[in-house]
């Protein structure tokens, strides 16, 4: 494992800019940003408020050698394996859920080796994304000790410096790049979530260049107007692009639900006919759209005014 | 009851064991299941907390989530926050129990749901820890509810994902593993615990009509035997009736033939 040192983490962000610009973009411009051999985190958990709409941008460009770290990963795990863009998997839990069974394809590339999973326990991964926002090279923590969890990642401890007592040293995560789905932006970047926030402000302020894509794009004013709800402050966001229906078929908080029958057909062919099934997937939703709003538009307006209705069922009033 | 199924069984006797007045850290599925029942029961005041970041969920009746993460889980809930706070929490101390499934669990309590086999040569590599690692690691006290087969009940784990009490006596404290303790172990045939000096699994009673024999056939390891050893109560009709209302709907606790008033619908305190 390459460890972080804080004065290099540090001096990156120092040099970078923080100027107030509009930043928006489409995500094939945006997913430029990415390159091979980058290590991307994947914002939101499972398959709530997955940046989809980034995430099948970044299929598209078929990039080689990725590491991708993510709280607990779905499906789109198995997109990148299927297409060979993945060397590793960084996460505490790799699935599609639990009426689906294990992950098959998952199941395909780390059993024969030819993907590495580091294995974290949930708090370890959020800590070691809140390292590397706080900019410290370790957190101190009492999870993970005594297991083979931490033997295989050679997790070391640290001592107290004040009563002596022993705790596993966490270390900092900076990813190259993090995807991040929201509610709202500006054009400037300020960024906005309803519901959950996953560990998505950590992973985006230890990251080295963020993309956020929002349900909407509103004017810096009606930021100003809800100022303790924004997540994330301009200059810590990179671009930004308009993606309603961003997360689908996974959901978004308040906004929809998720598409569970979409699920059920990828997790059917998945488990018939392995990697060629996930590559196939690709092929069809991805590559055969220009975007993601063609992407949408096979699923039908119907339907997602279906997940919407599911969606308003169960936020507060 | 007759027609009570292994898993209606297991969720509603770990339902028992959780008081009112609590904080639980459950997992979805059973775990979940078992707490929902519990508030609806016995314990209006419990606080239901899923590792989503979420506290006080109340849960929309036959629409459970199949994950914490998402909308369904947080239906009702008093407080939203992130992830790696809801953990942070636990580490401090406020969670009175925490609630986990396993594919494998041996004889001091460790779970493994990492990989069966080995990782360098796996034969199955499962999900991973998810929370479990950090809610065996962090809650007060930790219930364990899972099938009783001999698959899942081992003498060694393959992968230690979860540690309970790693090698018995206080190979757990010695690990640094200096929060938290396992309570029980629920399954489908009976209820266990750890000897409080050797810390191995040990039977404390049995479900309706199961023997000790039977429970020795369908555990992997020796288990060690409680002084006395009780017979736990059948589900009640009107736990039944709750159960399957979380689980299914209204409908469903209408079928089972319980009166409006003893059903969900009539809520919490």
């Amino acid at each position: 494992m390459e460890h972080v040192a804080v004065l290099a983490a540090r001096a990156e962000r120092e040099a970078t800019g923080r100027s107030s610009v509009d930043k928006r973009m489409t995500a094939e411009a945006a997913v430029q940003l990415i390159r091979d051999g980058d290590h991307v985190a994947i914002g939101g958990t499972l398959y709530s408020r997955t940046p989809m709409a980034l995430v099948f941008a970044l299929l598209r460009q078929r990039r080689r050698h990725l590491t991708v770290s993510r709280p607990l990963a779905c499906y789109e795990i198995e997109l990148f394996l299927s297409t060979g863009a993945l060397d590793r998997i960084v996460s505490s839990w790799v699935g599609i859920g639990l009426p689906w069974g294990l992950a098959p394809i998952f199941r395909h590339y780390v059993e024969r080796g030819e993907v590495a999973y580091d294995e974290w326990s949930h708090l370890a991964m959020g800590l070691r994304y809140k390292a590397g926002a706080m900019g410290v090279p370790f957190l101190p923590t009492l999870t993970m000790l005594g297991s083979d969890l931490a033997a295989r990642l050679d997790l070391q401890t640290v001592t107290c410096p004040y009563t002596g007592e022993r705790l596993a040293a966490v270390p900092a995560l900076n990813p190259d790049v993090a995807l991040i789905h929201a509610h709202r932006a500006d054009m400037l970047g300020n960024v906005q979530v309803d519901g959950y926030q996953h560990m998505d402000v950590d992973m985006a302020r230890a990251a080295r260049t963020v993309i956020v894509s929002a349900e909407q794009i509103v004017s810096p004013d009606e930021i100003a107007a809800r100022p303790d709800r924004t997540m994330l402050p301009h200059f810590a966001v990179d671009a930004v692009v308009a993606a309603p229906y961003g997360a689908y078929p996974h959901e978004c908080y308040g906004r929809y639900g998720p598409d569970l029958r979409h699920f059920d057909g990828y997790a059917a062919a998945a488990k018939e006919h392995g990697p060629a099934a996930g590559l196939r997937y690709v092929e069809e939703n991805v590559d055969a759209h220009a975007d993601f709003a063609g992407f949408l538009a096979s699923a039908g307006a119907v339907r997602l005014a279906a997940l919407g209705a599911d969606a308003g069922e169960l936020i507060p009033r | 009851m007759t027609d009570v199924t292994s898993e209606e069984l297991m969720a509603i006797t770990a339902s028992r064991l959780l008081a009112d007045h609590k904080v639980v850290f459950a997992g979805v599925g059973m775990p979940l299941l078992a707490s929902a029942v519990a508030r609806h029961r016995h314990a209006p005041h419990l606080t239901i907390v899923l590792e989503g970041g979420i506290i006080g969920t109340t849960l929309l009746p036959g629409k459970l989530p199949i994950s914490t993460n998402e909308m369904r889980a947080a239906y009702g809930a008093q407080m939203l926050t992130d992830i790696t706070d809801i953990f942070l929490y636990a580490q401090r101390g406020y969670f009175d129990y925490g609630f986990l499934g396993a594919a494998q669990v041996d004889m001091y309590g460790n779970i493994n749901t990492s990989v069966i086999g080995t990782m360098e040569r796996p034969r199955v590599r499962l999900p991973g820890s998810g929370g479990a690692n950090d809610i065996i690691s962090l809650c007060n006290e930790v219930l364990i509810v899972t099938q009783h087969e001999p698959r899942r009940f081992v003498e060694r784990v393959d992968f230690i994902t979860s540690p309970g009490y790693l090698s018995g006596g206080d190979s757990r404290a010695r690990a640094g593993l200096v929060t938290g303790r396992l309570g029980a172990v629920v399954t489908d045939l009976a209820l266990l615990d750890f000897e409080p000096a050797s810390r191995r699994m040990r039977l404390r009673a049995l479900q309706p009509g199961v023997s000790v024999g039977q429970v020795r056939a369908q555990t992997g390891f020796e288990l060690l035997l409680g002084d006395e050893i009780t017979e736990l109560t059948p589900p009640s009709p009107e736990e039944v009736a709750i159960y399957r209302e979380l689980r299914d709907g209204p409908a469903a606790g209408q079928a089972a033939g319980v009166a409006e008033p003893d059903r969900v619908a009539a809520g919490p305190a």
